[in-house]
């Protein structure tokens, strides 16, 4: 089960996002538990200044815009 | 901030891209180099095509509606071009900026120096009003000075590179140039300014509390192709989104160009009139549009003999402070605060517009 945050505060950008890593985890068959971050000091301490930011198993690996499905497949590899 | 985040593709780990692989790279590149050309061709043939198509139409030369529409049928094809290629580059440029990496560019910046810096990469790096207040905290809790911040939020917004392009095409460099320079000028000064006042203990309170926590993000190494790729997306993303924004404005335009009497138009925003700059100041502030709207209308204005300090002056109050970017300020920053950054920016753009009234007869 890999556990992944998208960081953002509730934009349609963050709500694509989400949707598309959950989208991306089924078309491969991944567990994922996705959890959306909304609070503004919480997405601050992950260190990223543009959202949406995704998190996957404690580590940052996408800031701002939204992502590409290839990206997301790698990132979950 | 009234684009959202054009940096799809540029952000993204491009680990599929190899360096070695250059015939892919000279593919990209010819591609790119063949659009220009085309660009370039179609272009020349606007005028020609837009009389033609005009001439087909059962109207009176001449007359208010036959102007009106000579106006659309020109000036739509004109401008969305334009704005594919001004969006395109401008994609291109920011696939190099990133919001982290500006930030830590900015971080432990004294103020002087970090003003400047901050306003110039304010223009080039790519955020969306909806990252204005994760990029606000980040900054202000990484150690960027509030001024320096400031100088990076006023001219995000303030210095649109959308703008700039169409201006630049529509209205000469001169006074493309002269937006970009007094743009800058603004979110510097203005940023020293409130630096000045020393009002850090305006911020919310929880703000001050924040820490940031560093990130290294994956392998960011682009290649050229991942950068014209940046661009690409930022055409299908910016210009889809604005398109139906630019129609509005031609269409705004071309009735104020061909039915409002110039006489009128030159006494409520002519140069004589001194009182017309605050008066577009007061009126732009609340207004909220897109730059890619507003500038055709500024385009039918000045034909009209409206003063271009005045329009200027409408155009940046438009575009530079809006009441959802203040909202979603007021999450970090006290009504206090907001009241002095509109205070000072509308100082700004004030002072900017009698400028351009002497400047430009």
């Amino acid at each position: 089960m890999k556990d992944i945050k998208v960081l953002g505060p509730g934009c349609k950008r963050c709500q694509t996002t989400a949707e598309m890593v959950q989208a991306e985890a089924d078309r491969l068959g991944v567990a994922v538990e996705i959890e959306k971050v909304t609070d503004y000091a919480a997405i601050a301490g992950y260190g990223i200044a543009a959202t949406p930011g995704i998190v996957i198993d404690g580590k940052v690996v996408h800031a701002g815009g939204l992502p590409k499905a290839e990206d997301i497949a790698k990132w979950l590899a | 901030m009234t684009e959202c985040c054009s940096k799809t593709a540029a952000e993204s780990n491009p680990a599929e891209s190899n360096p070695t692989a250059s015939p892919r790279t000279a593919a990209w590149l010819a591609a790119t180099l063949a659009a220009l050309v085309a660009w370039g061709l179609a272009y020349a043939f606007l005028q020609p095509a837009a009389d033609w198509a005009t001439g087909l139409l059962p109207l009176e030369p001449g007359s208010h509606l036959a102007e009106a529409v000579a106006f659309f049928l020109y000036d739509t094809p004109k401008v969305l071009m334009l704005l594919v290629l001004v969006v395109f580059a401008m994609g291109v440029v920011r696939s190099f900026f990133s919001a982290e990496r500006t930030r830590a560019l900015l971080a432990g910046r004294h103020e002087g120096l970090g003003n400047v810096a901050a306003a110039c990469l304010g223009i080039v790096t790519p955020f969306c009003s909806c990252s204005a207040v994760p990029l606000f905290i980040g900054f202000v809790s990484a150690g960027v000075p509030l001024s320096v911040t400031f100088s990076f939020l006023i001219a995000a917004p303030m210095v649109n590179e959308i703008a700039l392009g169409l201006l630049w095409a529509l209205l000469g460099w001169q006074v493309a140039l002269a937006y970009l320079g007094f743009g800058l000028l603004i979110a510097i000064v203005a940023g020293w300014v409130i630096g000045r006042l020393h009002l850090e203990g305006w911020l919310q309170d929880w703000v001050r509390n924040v820490r940031a926590g560093a990130v290294e993000l994956p392998d960011q190494r682009l290649t050229i192709v991942d950068r014209l790729k940046a661009g690409l997306d930022a055409v299908a993303d910016i210009v889809g989104k604005v398109w139906k924004w630019v129609i509005a404005g031609i269409a705004a335009g071309a009735l104020i160009h061909g039915y409002v009497p110039a006489e009128l138009l030159a006494s409520i925003m002519g140069r004589e009139a001194w009182w017309s700059v605050p008066a577009a100041v007061v009126v732009g502030i609340p207004m909220y549009s897109n730059a890619a709207g507003i500038i055709p209308v500024v385009e039918a204005l000045l034909g009209k003999g409206a003063a271009l300090g005045t329009v200027l002056a409408f155009m940046m109050s438009v575009i530079a402070l809006s009441a959802p970017e203040l909202i979603i300020l007021h999450k970090v920053l006290t009504g206090r605060l907001i009241a002095v950054f509109v205070g000072v920016v509308g100082l700004g753009i004030l002072a900017v517009g009698f400028l351009f009234n002497a400047l430009f007869a």
